[in-house]
């Protein structure tokens, strides 16, 4: 009945939502977010660990959400670590676009790989109520490293 | 599967027949037919509803009680027209009971500033329910930071039930003013007790405002049997327009409550220095009216009476009947609220899938189910769950298309699994 679903819902969408990576609070956390989709009722808080050398060295998150936006922010947490906060906020606007057209117009360059991970999410860009889903964790990670001047906590 | 059901004492009831009415029915979504289960959040509109309207544009539009000229003589006939209709479908007394405003939100708020600012005092009560549409909730939240009345909550039951022992609980001392409850519940299809509550509020003092946006569009209403004081509901759900809702309130109360909006129409005399007010309804309508809106409604109105209210009611207990019979029957399928009383509304959560996941998949095969909280974030609290799908009712489902339902989320569970 739902076959052509497959799509939106690949394996690795399911697996990611049941059972999502770096679903924890990170103590001593030196970035922290908040995202909200009201609409939804989808909440998610974020915590990232920076290296010496600005990098992110861990992140981590939690809250409640459907199914793409737990795989989404399970992906983003595996593909950000590592990264240079520039990587991470290219990422960010680059999964965007790919969210939005399915398409991911510059994925040739230096973070094809990345990207080609994430491509797994570009089903959503058909489901136009959904596509703010797949985001929501990208928007809390920018928010998280924006809330650089402040404490961890963003409160 | 589209069965015929002959009510008992009334006409066939021909489902067949009624969804030909409803031009956007014969619709496809991606390929497959439309079925249709949101009408609680906005009805469908029959052909004599858009025809009605149409014709009034295309032959007899002008503003209203304005021009000593044919055409607004007629607008304005026709727009009183529609006031009579609404009167006669609430077995209201006087039709200078009956306001129009916005929709169901627009008259609560009414209420709320007229009547709350103006009749009720500051340390005051108003009484409200844990499963009230925001609508019915965030006015009283309003008047109670600008006014000082107190804001009460009556419990509901794990059932989904109105918990009546509270309520009377929350009456005792006698400082309730107002009671202000759904008749039916945008979430757990939950019927309230109506002229029970009207008994108890008055042996409290209390005055009681029911929220009809729901139940007016599955039950016969009566707001004089029911002893009610204050009635609200909303066109879009009852088959009409959208920006036209309802206002019914007891005559000695529309007299006394001073006016919300200020403006053309709602004034006997004007001076620089002042205003004197006209007499109700024209009171409570300032500026022009949803003229074209109300012809609508009338259509609407005359148009579930053509079938009969019983007769509707009838159709959609057979279907809550079935529903509540295969909706159980599917594994993993949690029903928030078993009311005895209730109409066709139910909120679903699956053990496996997310309420968003949910309608996703439901769409894909021609579905449409509302999906979140339903304006109702704290009867989502109060059952702890975080959001919900919910199927609601018309005059137009079917038996098949619940079935379909139900098929569709057996497969889903699988499907996540
Ligand atoms: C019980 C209830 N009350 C109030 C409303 C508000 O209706 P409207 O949005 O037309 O003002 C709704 C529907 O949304 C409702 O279901």
């Amino acid at each position: 009945m739902f076959d052509d679903l497959r799509d939106l819902y690949q394996e690795v969408i399911l697996d990611h939502g049941r059972k999502p990576r770096n679903f924890r609070r990170l103590e001593e956390a030196d970035r922290e977010g908040r995202g909200d989709n009201p609409m939804c009722g989808d909440r998610m808080q974020l915590w990232v660990k920076l290296a010496p050398d600005g990098r992110l060295a861990d992140v981590a998150f939690q809250g409640k959400g459907c199914a793409i936006s737990m795989a989404s922010a399970s992906l983003m947490t595996e593909t950000v670590r590592g990264k240079t906060q520039e990587e991470a906020r290219a990422l960010a606007e680059k999964f965007r676009e790919l969210a939005m057209t399915g398409t991911c117009p510059d994925c040739g360059g230096a973070l094809e790989d990345e990207m080609e991970r994430l491509q797994a999410l570009g089903g959503v860009h058909e489901f136009p109520s959904r596509v703010k889903c797949a985001t929501l964790a990208w928007h809390t990670l920018n928010a998280a490293l924006d809330n650089a001047d402040k404490e961890a906590s963003s409160e | 599967m589209d069965g015929v059901v002959a009510p008992r004492g009334q006409g066939a009831f021909d489902v067949a027949r009624i969804r030909q009415d409803f031009p956007i029915l014969s619709e496809k979504v991606r390929g497959k037919d439309l079925v249709f289960l949101d009408s609680g959040a906005s009805a469908q509109k029959p052909r004599a509803v858009i025809q009605a309207m149409t014709r009034m544009m295309e032959k007899a539009y002008a503003n209203v009680h304005r021009g000593a000229y044919h055409l607004s003589e007629s607008a304005t006939e026709a727009y009183e027209g529609a006031r009579r209709a609404v009167a006669g479908f609430l077995n209201a007394a006087d039709e200078r009971e009956i306001v129009f405003t916005g929709s169901s939100t627009a008259a609560i708020n009414l209420v709320a500033h007229s009547y709350g600012r103006g009749v009720l005092k500051a340390g005051q009560a108003v009484l409200i329910s844990e499963m009230e549409h925001h609508a019915n909730l965030v006015p009283w939240q309003m008047l109670k930071a600008a006014h000082g009345t107190e804001l009460r909550v009556a419990r509901v039951t794990d059932a989904g039930e109105l918990d009546l022992e509270d309520v009377a609980a929350k009456l005792a001392d006698g400082k309730v003013g107002l009671m202000a409850v759904t008749h039916m519940s945008n979430v757990l299809g939950t019927v309230t007790p109506a002229a029970r509550l009207a008994e108890m509020a008055h042996a409290h003092g209390a005055k009681l405002l029911l929220d009809g946006s729901q139940a007016a569009v599955h039950r016969r209403v009566d707001v004089q049997a029911l002893g009610c004081d204050f009635y609200v509901f909303t066109g879009h759900k009852l088959y009409g327009p959208t920006g036209i809702g309802v206002l019914w309130a007891r005559m000695e109360l529309l007299e006394a409550m001073p006016p919300f909006l200020g403006g053309g129409d709602m004034i006997s005399e004007v001076t620089l220095e002042g205003f004197l007010p006209a007499p109700v309804p024209a009171k409570f309508e300032a500026g022009t009216p949803p003229i074209i809106e109300a012809v609508g409604l009338h259509a609407a109105i005359d148009y579930v009476q053509g079938i009969g209210m019983e007769a509707i009611e009838a159709h959609e207990r057979h279907l809550v009947d079935r529903a509540m019979t295969r909706l159980s029957a599917v594994e993993g399928l949690t029903l928030i609220g078993h009311a005895q009383d209730r109409g066709g509304v139910f909120a679903f959560a699956l053990d496996n899938a997310h309420a968003h996941d949910l309608a996703t998949l439901l769409d894909r095969v021609g579905i449409a189910v509302r999906s979140g909280r339903h304006c109702a974030e704290p009867l989502h609290a109060r059952f702890n769950v975080e959001s919900t799908c919910r199927a609601s009712f018309g005059l137009y489902t079917t038996e098949g298309e619940v079935d379909y339902l139900a098929e569709a989320l057996g497969k889903a569970r699988e499907f996540f699994r």
